[in-house]
């Protein structure tokens, strides 16, 4: 039953071929038996797993089910859960029991969907390796001593184990795209504004948005047709009208105008990697698509302009975190001042300290034009190369990472290093539009990710794009094996 | 760039984050290569571009000034530390 893609899942259960129950009880066993060394998990929510699977066989034996009735997901643990432990991978929230849910997760409740549990993540979303979690790192199911990527390496790590079919993600700078890359899965990142924000806690606003992460394109689809949505409760949220994602899956590539970026194909891409971009170019070229070369002149300013925008919103919002309303709280402080600074210092960690540092020093007095002005001037440059590319082409395509997986402990050391990670995908969250990963081959047994990127709005066309490549090829299909076959 | 050890500890106090003795030249290093890598920005010619405050240009919605909540301080106060008569606690401020 582990290995059906969500969309096989909702048919089968439609079919009585298994019932919800039997998946859930299933795929609760597969994660007691072989999350221990993955560690994707921070929370298990078995007991209401299994009490919701029975309800959504009652409703699917009455024909009055949702779509998505029995369809068994995990959700990344920035998404507040009601009455469930919501950690953002923080010691910050180990003893925070969510009061509401996140329209991410009540929109998905609605559409059927049953929640396995909560997944590891970098702490507060900011990692690209799920090494900075306060619950241990994540390790990739292809090859144990290496990163599943990040920040939503938890999610990514356990659909592509099939402990899940899909599982919630949020990408801020490339946190969906990237870890599906390096788990051999299918993810997307959503328009900004697309997908409702509210209970998903908050990194960099300008930049945050919540997608999904799955086998294929098709299970994005169904999924994001779901959870996306006007939603009054985020003032980000916008009102515009949800296509049906999953009915325009299979319409033919005839004359779409691919565009690759020759900054991305020409600098530092290594050779193995390229190959396999290069191969699915011609996938698309048999399917009746051009490619042409195209510049982002202004795209090597996209990581530069992050580190500086995002650690200045993150500053900003984790100023919530005071010790005194919610969240850990420093033992016997002196004064209000020792109980802010211990509460904070004690329960962050390193790298959301080194943020929360960094995003303070660009918004201090004397450095805000230097550093903070100087990058949303350079940020509307690069999205205002995004905005001429796409006169010309249809949607881009390219790598989503430099590397495959790395080994754990590889880049901790160096923090500039890390980032560096999210060189192909952070472009795209400061210009705020929708990206995919699929996968498209493999270098040394590692899986490699296909990043495709369209104009604001236009979903359905980038899964559109992998679904027919899906339909073509058989790399998404591809899972680990051994203990996790 | 190397910022020097009292700009750290300078900014940590403004962020309100305790740092102990034996961090501060972890994190003066830390600090100081992420502030010489976005110093980069420098090279980009940003001559009369306006900053972008949105990614799509959209302005924030307004909705009518009416409650829409409803109370649920006991609910929410199951999170808190330190609470009293449905009050937050913390250490006296006012002599």
């Amino acid at each position: 039953m582990h290995g059906r893609t969500l969309a096989g899942i909702a048919r089968a259960l439609r079919a009585r071929e298994f019932s919800s129950e039997e998946l859930v009880s299933h795929l609760l066993a597969r994660i007691e038996r072989l999350d221990g060394e993955l560690n994707s998990f921070v929370t298990v929510t078995g007991e209401a797993a299994v009490a919701a699977a029975r309800a959504a066989d009652r409703q699917l034996a009455g024909g009055s089910a949702p779509p998505l009735a029995g369809v068994p997901i995990a959700h990344k643990d920035i998404f507040c859960t009601a009455g469930v432990k919501t950690t953002c991978g923080s010691r910050m929230l180990d003893n925070f029991i969510s009061p509401y849910d996140a329209t991410v997760v009540e929109r998905l409740r609605d559409a059927g969907v049953i929640m396995l549990g909560k997944t590891n993540m970098d702490e507060f979303a900011m990692g690209s390796s799920n090494e900075t979690s306060y619950y241990g790192p994540v390790r990739n199911p292809w090859d144990l001593t290496r990163v599943p990527g990040g920040s939503s390496g938890g999610s990514a790590a356990a659909v592509a184990a099939r402990l899940v079919p899909a599982a919630t993600g949020t990408d801020t700078g490339g946190s969906i795209r990237q870890p599906a890359a390096l788990a051999g899965i299918t993810g997307i990142k959503p328009t900004y504004g697309r997908v409702s924000r509210y209970g998903m806690i908050a990194f960099a606003s300008s930049l945050d948005q919540a997608g999904v992460l799955t086998q294929t394109a098709e299970d994005a689809a169904l999924l994001l047709k779901a959870m996306s949505g006007h939603d009054p409760r985020d003032s980000t949220s916008v009102n515009a009208p949800v296509p049906d994602y999953a009915a325009g899956l299979g319409e033919s590539l005839e004359g779409l105008k691919i565009g690759v970026v020759e900054e991305f194909m020409d600098q530092g891409l290594d050779a193995d990697n390229a190959a396999a971009i290069e191969a699915a170019l011609k996938v698309f070229e048999a399917l009746g698509a051009t490619v042409q070369r195209i510049s982002l002149p202004n795209i090597g300013l996209s990581v530069p302009t992050y580190y500086v925008v995002a650690p200045a919103e993150c500053s900003s919002n984790l100023s919530r975190f005071d010790g005194v309303r919610f969240g850990y709280r420093a033992k016997a402080p002196r004064d209000l001042e020792d109980l802010y600074k211990r509460s904070r210092g004690e329960g962050f960690g390193a790298e959301v300290k080194r943020r929360i540092m960094t995003g303070t020093y660009v918004l201090s007095a004397g450095y805000y034009d230097a550093y903070y002005l100087k990058a949303q001037r350079s940020r509307q440059l690069i999205a205002a190369d995004f905005r001429r590319a796409f006169e010309t082409v249809d949607v881009i395509v390219g790598p989503t990472s430099p590397t495959p997986a790395f080994e754990l402990g590889a880049k901790v050391d160096d923090p500039v290093t890390m980032y560096l990670n999210d060189i192909y995908t952070i472009g795209v969250n400061l210009a705020g539009l929708p990206g995919l990963s699929a996968p498209c081959g493999f270098i040394n047994g590692l899986p490699v990710g296909l990043q495709i990127v369209g104009r604001a709005f236009d979903e359905g066309r980038i899964l559109n794009v992998a679904h027919r490549y899906q339909q073509e090829t058989d790399w998404h299909a591809r899972a680990p094996g051994g203990a996790f076959a | 760039m190397k910022l020097s050890r009292h700009e750290v500890e300078s900014i940590a106090h403004l962020a309100r984050l305790e740092i102990s003795a034996d961090e501060i030249p972890v994190y003066v290093d830390n600090l100081s290569r992420i502030i010489d890598f976005v110093q980069q920005l420098e090279r980009a010619d940003t001559e009369g571009v306006t900053p972008m405050a949105h990614p799509l240009n959209m302005t924030q919605p307004l909705r009518e000034d009416a409650v829409t909540e409803a109370d649920q301080r006991e609910l929410y106060q199951r999170n808190a530390g330190a609470v009293e008569a449905g009050l937050y606690l913390v250490p006296r401020v006012i002599e």
